[in-house]
């Protein structure tokens, strides 16, 4: 199939970027959206010119390496599905598609289709985690937690850190990654003792990080590649007003 | 004198291992390490390269304790390691189901399924420390799978009687790797640890015979630095990219370990490679890498071809009379549940037979229609919905409404710098954990194991090992400017300038490709002796015109993935003729490694004992010069090396 | 120490060692970070929950009351007379009406200025569109809210004109309001009705969203419930929006 390929270059962090035009003959339906990338990157080398730099390491939907926004939606078109996962035989032959980088103030473009998410790993140390020094731990059955708990902490916990969420967000915020983190440690017993402090430095630390605020729109959710649901946003919110306004937090 | 040349040096000792009752080694071991000052080891300064389970576990670890860590990765967070991608579980001797699973259980089973070329020391130890690693993980908060009343689930894992594989859903590897990432940001976040996300290590650098620092390349800006210490951890995985299509993730590199070979620390066992059985087909020449289908689907699907040469007909158009359910055939009493080892040699030669399935003929069917007819299509999709549905998306093919097609795969690296039981390798100071060092499995590693051993290495082993070495020893300062670090900034830069200057007429990945395709054919399921000599020779040849042919765009001053590959490549081609090399040498066939000339009447693989109960530990003498082989000789003082046999 | 012995140097990274003690003398190149802003953005959304359920218990009182139309000019009339005659010995004539106003500005004020504050940050967070559009399904919320909520403000001040102050209004006489209601959406001025229709049927959006948004804020909306509870938002927006929009139209059409 022939496929045409309208992709962001940018050189640098400080260049000003454009929208550059290329067309694949030979795409596949097999191949997955990488591939095709990869495709064009040996045309370009051979060709002389600099090929697409784009994130990507895993290739089977897990590791969140992989950040472009294909069309519009982060991802591409297809539902839960990552870029690595989203296979050519979802577009049609003759099909111009548009590919960018994950856009937002916190997440600066370093090179083409490359960004920095840095601020994530920001937002984990300020507090998402749960401090168990190694050796520390006692006996692992010594306290058991409710099934629908652990599923919940589990389904919660299957955040990728892609970014997607914040690339969909009209406001750019990280609430789902943050709720995701928060619920993830909050329905754990373990998760208790740091749970009011965990909230309120992992919302300070997410605002300084230049995400916007959260207005419920839902976007983040849909275009999750591992489906976390939006309630863990419900989950932030009624832990951080619980440890403020609810005095919860010394 | 040619590559395959080798010569035998003295043999390779493990001094660190303590003897005695095996039950005991670990504590006495323990013991017996000196302890550094807790008002000292802020000034230790140790660096972890990697950040999967074993130097995520470790960086943090050491954190924990007081010491100055730099940690270094590829990926753009440490949360991205490749352990991330683990489906199964994580096996530990709990004994929670009263099944009767013990440590030495464990033990056994590991040394067993090792196929008799492991360290029983090691062995014991990793069993010893799999239940601190549940109560650790559990501890930190990651969602292991319950049961109703609040306590943790097992399963039975890859043939094993017992059930002590704890597991999350399908992603245990990520649950625990996240586990271990938020642990190493908490120390981040506390200081005791500077993390260098994309960062590459590109080389070691040794001062009077120690290993003292590394150099790496800033992959966003080019920057290269070095950065030095008292101490170097290497967690940087395995090796199945040398294959160039593997179920690893496609960073996923031997730079890190071969550099460190390259200077001097062997390199043991490279040939003990793990293909999985269950993998999705390569679909055409765009193929970038393999995805992993659960070993589970094997509990229920029943593997196939058709009997006739060249049928063409649809799987369901083919009576049941003219399928060939050959691992029902060939091993009765195991059926479609043979080991990972097996199961694949079995595909490979009826693909060899030309009774392959799919476009490419190198696929056979694993077929759900008995188990939908049998369970009906709810419980079937109640089980492998997922998996189904990751398959389809895929290969745009319904497994419910036709046969899925399989193709076995490089999944994992047995092989690894040698260390010793201290997890010191040959260079004094430099420490190997994890896939990336010639691990505890010997050749073979069973189901849910490599997680327990990244762990262990991890949080356990090396934290407390480390501290003997940096106690012991009364290390010198070492500047910026001292001559050995110039000169390893000078070698890393040289290579990078050569590698740009080349401009020749061939991507890198058209190298790597290439690379791949003499190592799948020569040095993959099943190696001779002829095949294996072709291969040395082509992939010398391949090594030279790489270097006059390669084209790598762009600058070294920047974000260039190219360049990044072109190192790697060059690696891995050095690194495919010590693997083909050591496959030669190994006259025998065990674990993962078959070689043809060494096979039982009925075509299994037959281990020499006599011979081959050694690990190769591999000596580097220049690129293209034959290296030396030290050996290590294995005792099996607890667990009597025995014929495998799955009939 | 330079590396600056080849020609190709220029082309190759700036070479440094660093003793691991140090940070990673970054190049930079990446633009700076806003500082922390002074109220999260959490506690902003908590002032629009607040404000706004204020506004909608208002909303409900008010539509309740306006009903009394169809008992004929005496109810609605008495009503208005009523409202103002409530707690009249604590707070006077008209105050308890007062009151109201001033916790209904408080809020309006309180909603638009969280709201604006979210919207200035929200472009902050996301200084660059995409090329192709935002084509994520919920994106466009973000766009009704605000353009929504504006339309809205314009309208309560425009209704506050026709019938609070009168001045909008043919009649505009104090506390009549039977009067002025059906003088104001008389037939031969159908396009009052029709933008108090286009007006009302703005707010039925943002009440709809609005609503389920503000129980998300309060962070009582969990996965099980999410379904059930935008239904009921739905639901109660209609039923209030519905019951506003007979007023006028009923005086138009001449049913009153």
């Amino acid at each position: 199939m022939k496929v045409n390929l309208r992709v962001w270059r940018q050189k640098d962090p400080v260049d000003k970027g454009r929208m550059v035009d290329y067309t694949v003959e030979d795409a596949s339906e097999d191949m997955s959206f990488l591939e095709l990338i990869d495709v064009l990157n040996e045309k370009l080398i051979l060709s002389g010119e600099e090929p697409v730099a784009f994130d990507h390491d895993c290739r089977e939907g897990i590791c969140g390496m992989c950040s472009m926004v294909i069309d519009g939606q982060p991802h591409g078109p297809e539902r839960s599905t990552t870029t690595c996962q989203l296979h050519m035989r979802k577009f049609n032959d003759g099909d111009t598609i548009t590919v960018e980088p994950f856009r937002a103030g916190a997440f600066p473009v370093i090179k083409d289709l490359v960004v920095d998410r840095g601020a994530f790993d920001k937002i984990i140390q300020a507090g998402g985690y749960i401090s168990a020094n190694t050796g520390s731990a006692p006996e692992a059955h010594s306290t058991p937690v409710p099934k629908a708990a652990a599923e919940r902490s589990f389904s919660a916990a299957a955040c990728i850190g892609c970014g997607a969420c914040v690339a969909a967000c009209p406001n750019g915020s990280a609430s789902l990654f943050l709720g995701a983190k928060l619920t993830h440690l909050g329905e754990m017993p373990q998760g208790q003792p740091e749970r009011w402090e965990r909230v309120v430095n992992m919302v300070e630390t997410h605002d300084d990080a230049g995400f916007g605020g959260c207005t419920n729109t839902g976007a983040c959710a849909t275009a999750c590649p591992k489906e976390i649901p939006l309630d863990v946003i419900s989950q932030l919110n009624h832990d951080y007003l619980k440890a403020t306004v609810g005095g919860r937090k010394k | 004198m040619s590559y395959s040349d080798y010569t035998v040096g003295a043999p390779v000792v493990d001094k660190a291992a303590p003897d005695g009752p095996i039950e005991t080694r670990w504590e006495r071991r323990k013991f017996g390490v000196k302890l550094v000052n807790p008002a000292n080891k802020r000034k230790v300064k140790i660096i972890v390269v990697g950040t999967g389970l074993a130097g995520g576990a470790a960086a943090a670890t050491l954190g924990e304790a007081g010491y100055h860590v730099t940690s270094f990765c590829y990926q753009d967070s440490p949360r991205r390691a490749h352990s991330i991608a683990a489906q199964g579980g994580i096996n530990a001797a709990k004994n929670y189901r009263n099944d009767g699973d013990s440590v030495y259980r464990l033990f056994y089973d590991t040394v067993k399924g090792g196929d008799f070329r492991a360290r029983e020391s090691n062995v014991h130890r990793l069993a010893e420390i799999s239940r601190q690693i549940i109560d650790q993980c559990v501890a930190q908060g990651v969602p292991f799978a319950r049961e109703y009343g609040g306590l943790l689930d097992t399963r039975s894992f890859g043939g094993v009687q017992v059930s002590r594989t704890f597991y999350a859903r399908g992603q245990t590897g990520q649950q625990l790797l996240l586990g271990a990432y938020q642990a190493l940001e908490r120390q981040i976040h506390a200081g005791t640890v500077n993390m260098y996300q994309r960062h590459e290590m590109l080389e070691l650098i040794l001062v009077e015979g120690r290993a003292r620092g590394v150099v790496v390349r800033d992959m966003v800006t080019g920057e290269i630095s070095s950065h030095l210490a008292d101490a170097v951890v290497l967690a940087t995985g395995g090796y199945g990219n040398v294959f160039y299509l593997s179920t690893n993730a496609k960073g996923c590199n031997v730079t890190a370990n071969w550099r460190a070979h390259r200077k001097g620390a062997l390199f043991a066992n490279p040939c003990f490679t793990q293909i999985h059985p269950t993998c999705i087909p390569v679909s055409g020449d765009h193929q970038s890498k393999l995805t992993l289908m659960s070993e589970s689907l094997r509990n229920d699907g029943r593997v196939w071809v058709p009997k006739q040469l060249g049928d063409t007909r649809k799987p369901k158009d083919i009576p049941h009379s003219e399928r060939d359910y050959f691992l029902e055939r060939k091993y009765p009493s195991f059926g479609n549940l043979v080991p990972r080892d097996i199961a694949s040699r079995a595909a490979k030669e009826v693909c060899d037979e030309k009774r392959g399935v799919g476009p490419s003929g190198l696929g056979v069917y694993l077929d759900f229609d008995d188990a939908i007819q049998r369970l009906g299509r709810k419980a079937v999709e109640a089980k492998y919905g997922n998996l189904f549905e990751m398959y389809e998306r895929i290969t745009g093919e319904d497994p419910y409404e036709m046969p899925m097609r399989i193709f076995p795969a490089v999944h994992y690296t047995m092989g690894g710098l040698w260390v010793d039981y201290d997890l010191q390798s040959t260079i004094p100071g430099l420490y190997v954990a994890g896939e990336a060092n010639f691990s505890d499995h010997g050749a073979n590693r069973l189901g849910a194991s490599a997680l327990m051993q990244g762990l262990s290495d991890g949080y356990f082993v090396l934290p407390v090992t480390i501290g003997d070495y940096l106690a012991s020893n009364k290390l010198p300062e070492v500047g910026p400017d001292a001559p050995e670090v110039v000169e390893a900034e000078a070698a890393v830069q040289g290579r990078i300038e050569k590698l740009l200057s080349i401009n020749g007429n061939r991507t890198v990945d058209s190298f790597h490709r290439e690379l791949g395709h003499i190592m799948w054919d020569y040095c993959g399921m099943e190696r001779t002796e002829e095949g294996l000599l072709k291969a040395i020779d082509l992939l010398a040849e391949l090594r030279r015109e790489f270097w006059n042919n390669v084209k790598v765009p762009g600058t070294g001053a920047e974000l260039n993935q190219s360049l990044e590959k072109a190192g790697r490549v060059a690696d891995f081609i050095e690194l495919g003729e010590l693997m083909c090399l050591d496959a030669l040498h190994r006259r025998e066939s065990c674990g993962g490694h078959f070689r043809a000339e060494s096979q039982t009447e009925d075509g299994e693989a037959q281990r020499d004992d006599e011979n081959f109960a050694y690990a190769g530990a591999w000596e580097y003498t220049g690129a293209g010069s034959a290296p030396v082989l030290h050996k290590e000789e294995l005792n099996f003082e607890y667990v009597h090396p025995t014929q495998r046999s799955y009939k | 120490m330079h590396w600056t012995a080849s020609p190709l140097s220029s082309a190759l990274g700036a070479v440094a060692t660093q003793v691991s003690t140090g940070g990673s003398a970054k190049a930079s190149a990446t633009p700076a970070r806003p500082k922390r802003p002074l109220i999260p953005a959490v506690l902003l959304k908590f002032v629009m929950a607040l404000s706004g359920f204020v506004l909608v218990a208002y909303l409900v009182v008010h539509m309740i009351g306006n009903l009394q139309i169809f008992w004929g000019p005496t109810a609605i009339n008495g009503y208005a007379e009523w409202l103002r005659t409530l707690l009249e010995p604590v707070l006077g004539w008209e105050g308890f009406v007062w009151v109201v106003r001033i916790a209904l500005l408080a809020s309006v004020i309180g909603h638009i200025w969280a709201a604006t504050l979210l919207a200035l940050r929200a472009k902050r967070a996301r200084p660059v569109k995409y090329a192709a559009g935002n084509k994520v399904k919920g994106s466009y919320t973000t766009r009704t809210m605000r353009w929504g909520g504006v339309i809205v403000l314009l309208f309560v001040i425009y209704h506050i004109l026709d019938l609070t102050v009168g001045v909008a209004n043919p009649v505009g006489a104090h506390l009549k309001p039977y009067e002025n209601i059906t003088a104001g959406f008389a037939p031969d001025r159908w396009y009052v009705t029709l933008f108090y229709v286009i007006a009302l049927l703005a707010i039925w959006f943002h009440l709809r969203h609005g609503l389920w948004s503000a129980i998300q804020t309060l962070g009582w909306n969990s996965n099980r419930r999410e379904k059930t509870l935008k239904a009921i938002a739905t639901v109660f927006s209609t039923v209030l929006i519905v019951g506003f929009l007979i007023v006028p139209i009923s005086a138009t059409f001449g049913w009153i």
